[in-house]
C-alpha cells in the first residue's frame, strides 16, 4: 500500500503500476483501475504496458493541461523510449510520422498547411452538406429498417462522406478505405497493423497519383497541386498526412457518435432534456466528448529533459501518457464528473487534447455531432437499442473506445 | 480589458473564434485574428474563456 508520505518519492520504477490501458466495461463509466489512478493524491502515476515497460498516466486537469503545453515532452514517436500502448503501435513506426508526431520546428509549417480547410467559417459552411448527408443515411435506414445496425448503416457513412468530400477522396472507395482503417486501429498485431498501414499506404499512392494527372477539389487535391508540387512536403509524407486526415476524419466521429447514442438513450432524463430544448445540443456535444473520451491514449509523450511536477519527478527518456478520460473526471474542475450533465459548460474537456497538436478536426467534429444528434433523435424519437446495453461488445482499451456494432430499433 | 494574439504560435485550433466571435477571428489560412483588442463589458467573458481555452498561449489578455 502506499501512502501519501511515500508518493511524494514515487519513481517510474518503485511503485505500483497497474495494467494500462485498461478496458472499459461500461460504455461510458471508466474502467476501475483509471478511477482508482484519478482519485490518487497524485498528479502522475506509473502504469504498466503492455511490453513490460512502465510510463506515467496524467490524471489531473490541470497537471494534463501544463505538460501537453511543456516544450520538454515530445510528440516523436519513432523514439525508442516513446510509451507504446499495444503491439499494434509498431504500425505508427512503420513510416514516416504526420505532423501529430512532430514537435516544433517542424510540426507548426505543416499543420499550417492544412488549418484553412478546418477553420470556424469553413466548418460553419459546411453544415448543409453535412445536414444533406446525415439526413440521407437517415432516410436509408428507415427504408430498410427497423432493426437497423447503427454502426455500419449510419455511424461510419457519415463521417466517412463528409471527410471524403473535405479531402477530395472518392466515397466510392469507402469499403476499401474503412476496412483497412478498422484493422490500422484495432489490429491486437504487429503484422496486421503494418499490413494494414500499407494497404493505406499503396491506395494512397494511387490516389495522389490520380491527382497529379486530374485535378479535383478538397484538401488533398490541393496539397498535391501545391506543397507537393512545390517540394515543400515530399509524397512519403503527404501519404502519411493523408492517412491520418482520413483516418481520424471517420472513425473518431463514428465512435463519438455510436458512444453518444447510447449514452444518450442510458441516460432517459438527459435525453428528454435536449428533445425539449434543441439549443442546448452544442453544450451537450461538449459535455459528450468530455464523459465519453474516446480517444484516450492518443496523448503519448516522451520526456526529453527531467521535469518537476510538483515535487514528482519525471525523468528524461521516460514516457508519459495524458489520459484525457481521467482528466476529464478531475473533481475539482468538473463537479460530480461522474455524471452526465448535458447543462454543463463542459468545453474545457480534454477529448481534443491540448497544446500544439490539439485536434485539428475539432469543429468539424462538433459540426458533425451536432447535426448527427439533432437529426437522429427528430427523425427517429422512439429510437432504441435492440440488446440490453450490457450486451454490447465494447472496444479495448488499446484503441480508440466505441462499438463495432449497434443494433437498434424503433 | 485588452488582448491580443500572436499569430505565429497560433495552431488554428479555432476556439478563439468559435467561443468569442465578436473578439477574435480566423483569417483565409486558418491564422488568429483579433477583431476586437478591447472587448467590452458584454464580451469579456467569452474573450476570458477563449484565452483560457486556447491550446497554443496564442490568445492573451495584456491588460
Amino acid at each position: 500500500m502506499t501512502d501519501t508520505t511515500e508518493t511524494t518519492t514515487t519513481t517510474l520504477q518503485t511503485a505500483e503500476a497497474p495494467a494500462f490501458p485498461a478496458d472499459r466495461t461500461c460504455p461510458y463509466q471508466l474502467p476501475d483501475s483509471y478511477a482508482e489512478l484519478r482519485d490518487k493524491p497524485d498528479a502522475l502515476s506509473p502504469v504498466t504496458l503492455f511490453d513490460g515497460r512502465r510510463a506515467w498516466v496524467v490524471t489531473k486537469h490541470e497537471t494534463a493541461r501544463r505538460l501537453l503545453a511543456d516544450p520538454r515532452l515530445s510528440s516523436d514517436r519513432t523514439s525508442v523510449h516513446f510509451p507504446a500502448t499495444s503491439p499494434r503501435f509498431e504500425a505508427i513506426r512503420s513510416g514516416r510520422p504526420a505532423f501529430i508526431g512532430m514537435d516544433p520546428p517542424e510540426h507548426g509549417p505543416r499543420r499550417r498547411m492544412t488549418i484553412s480547410e478546418f477553420t470556424v467559417k469553413r466548418i460553419k459552411g459546411m453544415r448543409p452538406d453535412v445536414e444533406r448527408i446525415v439526413h440521407g443515411f437517415i432516410d436509408e435506414m428507415l427504408a430498410g429498417g427497423p432493426p437497423a445496425d447503427l454502426v455500419s448503416q449510419f455511424a461510419l457513412p457519415v463521417p466517412s462522406m463528409v471527410i471524403c468530400e473535405l479531402l477530395g477522396v472518392p466515397y466510392a472507395d469507402h469499403d476499401y478505405f474503412q476496412d483497412a482503417s478498422r484493422r490500422l486501429v484495432q489490429s491486437t498485431d504487429v503484422d496486421g497493423a503494418v499490413k494494414a498501414r500499407q494497404d493505406l499506404n499503396d491506395y494512397l499512392d494511387g490516389l495522389i497519383t490520380q491527382m497529379q494527372a486530374r485535378p479535383g477539389s478538397g484538401l488533398l487535391n490541393s496539397l498535391v497541386s501545391r506543397q507537393l508540387a512545390a517540394g515543400e512536403i515530399d509524397r512519403e509524407e503527404l501519404i502519411s498526412t493523408a492517412l491520418l486526415l482520413l483516418v481520424a476524419g471517420h472513425e473518431t466521429t463514428a465512435s463519438m457518435t455510436s458512444l453518444s447514442v447510447i449514452t444518450l438513450l442510458e441516460h432517459p432524463e438527459q435525453h428528454a432534456a435536449l428533445r425539449d430544448d434543441p439549443s442546448l445540443v452544442p453544450g451537450a456535444v461538449e459535455e459528450l466528448l468530455r464523459y465519453l473520451a474516446i480517444a484516450d491514449i492518443a496523448g503519448g509523450r516522451v520526456a526529453t529533459a527531467d521535469i518537476d511536477v510538483d515535487g514528482q519527478l519525471i525523468r528524461a527518456g521516460e514516457g508519459v501518457i495524458v489520459t484525457n478520460s481521467i482528466a476529464n473526471r478531475d473533481s475539482s474542475v468538473f463537479e460530480d464528473p461522474d455524471s452526465l450533465d448535458v447543462h454543463r459548460s463542459a468545453r474545457h474537456h480534454l477529448s481534443f487534447g491540448y497544446g500544439v497538436h490539439q485536434c485539428l478536426g475539432q469543429n468539424l467534429a462538433r459540426l458533425e455531432l451536432e447535426v448527427i444528434l439533432t437529426a437522429l433523435f427528430d427523425r427517429i424519437p422512439t429510437l432504441r437499442l435492440a440488446v440490453p446495453v450490457e450486451r454490447l461488445t465494447l472496444r479495448p482499451g488499446t484503441t480508440i473506445q466505441g462499438v463495432n456494432e449497434l443494433p437498434v430499433t424503433w | 480589458m485588452k488582448v491580443s494574439a500572436d499569430r505565429d504560435v497560433c495552431v488554428g485550433a479555432g476556439l478563439c473564434a468559435l467561443t468569442a466571435p465578436g473578439v477574435f477571428d480566423q483569417d483565409d489560412d486558418g491564422v488568429v485574428d483579433v477583431l476586437t483588442p478591447d472587448p467590452d463589458g458584454a464580451q469579456q467573458p467569452a474573450a476570458r474563456q477563449a484565452v483560457n481555452l486556447c491550446p497554443s498561449g496564442a490568445v492573451r489578455i495584456v491588460e
